[in-house]
């Protein structure tokens, strides 16, 4: 199935979980990310439990510090 | 209030601008901003609104400048080392505009001061290194009310948001809570492009100058990001989450706290 990352075009397994495609994405630290899906923020607790479908459309959101050190 | 001649010609190519005009112009001089972290976001953002005439703007910082600053922390010079953070920008921006008022806050924004420090001001921007204070400060901008722009670097990328609580997307209802201590690189780890700082604080004043003017569309209900190595920016659509922990329908954030700060291996790196 094909979904849309971050803008971007991405042929998924089907029926993937959103922690299964942080994964396939090589995400290398999920703690670090927010997930988006659809316009909505899931919440953590969903990772395993959310199943993707085609056409959906994921945002991987970085937590990101810095600004004054080097956090 | 009147403008000076000399003041018409230091502001004239704002003034030239139909969006701030001679009205717009009095109003940044009537306006306060607050800059929490005189760092590498504050020192670009620092400079632009004192450049532009912001009446007063408010630093939040208790660190010392360090070698290590300079790389990205323009508004500190080599021979400020071993000076207060504060002290140091305050210099640079009453040497850039005199008709600018610093206050110099010594301090570390913390649950016990950060209403009081946001409380004197109509914008805030989010300079911080740290996710813990990040958190603090969208929860006391929520609580006070303050439109608040954020900010996070980290190598090559950037991303900011502006908020403006109870009505659009805060940083929460995005992140949630503060990301586990062991998840966060370590300070040897977590370089960054001195000029990613710069673009990224720039953003900030120019969002700030924006809210004050009541001018164009702030980026609200949005996370803009930008990675320098591609050379892309992206913004991404974001709506108030109904369960939000701060600002949705039953909170569970009724005031303000202080999170444990991640231990830093490398404590002379920061700053």
């Amino acid at each position: 199935m094909t979904l849309t990352v971050n803008g971007s075009s991405v042929e998924a397994r089907e029926s993937s979980t959103v922690r299964q495609l942080l994964v396939d994405r090589k995400v290398k630290m999920p703690e670090m990310v927010s997930v988006e899906l659809n316009g909505e923020i899931l919440e953590r607790s969903g990772f395993d439990t959310t199943t993707l479908k085609q056409g959906d459309k994921v945002e991987f959101l970085y937590f990101m510090g810095g600004g004054n050190g080097a956090q | 209030m009147e403008l000076s001649d000399q003041q018409i010609e230091r502001y004239s190519r704002h003034i030239l601008l139909e969006e701030v005009g001679l009205a717009g112009q009095q109003r940044l001089l009537a306006s306060r901003v607050l800059i929490i972290g005189a760092g590498g976001l504050g020192a670009p953002a620092g400079l632009y609104l004192a450049a532009a005439g912001v009446g007063v703007v408010g630093l939040v910082d208790a660190d010392r400048v360090e070698l290590s600053n300079l790389q990205r922390q323009v508004i500190h010079h080599s021979s400020d080392i071993g000076a207060s953070k504060v002290s140091s920008a305050a210099a640079k921006m009453r040497a850039i505009n005199p008709d600018v008022t610093v206050r110099e806050h010594n301090t570390m924004a913390r649950a016990e001061n950060a209403l009081e420090l946001v409380r004197d001001y109509d914008f805030v921007i989010d300079g911080t290194d740290n996710f813990p204070a990040k958190f603090l400060i969208n929860d006391a901008c929520y609580f006070a009310r303050k439109p608040l722009s954020h900010a996070g670097i980290l190598r090559f990328d950037g991303q900011l948001m502006t908020i403006l609580p109870a009505q659009t997307a805060c940083y929460r209802c995005v992140f949630r809570a503060p990301p586990p201590p062991g998840a966060v690189p370590s300070c040897s780890q977590a370089g960054v492009l001195g000029a990613v700082a710069g673009v990224i604080g720039s953003l900030q004043a120019a969002e700030a100058l924006k809210f004050l003017l009541g001018r164009g569309e702030l980026l609200t209900n949005a996370l803009l990001t930008w990675n320098a190595l591609r050379m892309e920016f992206r913004k991404v659509a974001l709506r108030r989450s109904p369960n939000c922990p701060l600002c949705g329908a039953h909170p569970s954030i009724h005031a303000l706290e202080d999170a444990p700060e991640a231990v830093c291996e490398l404590k002379r790196g920061r700053g």
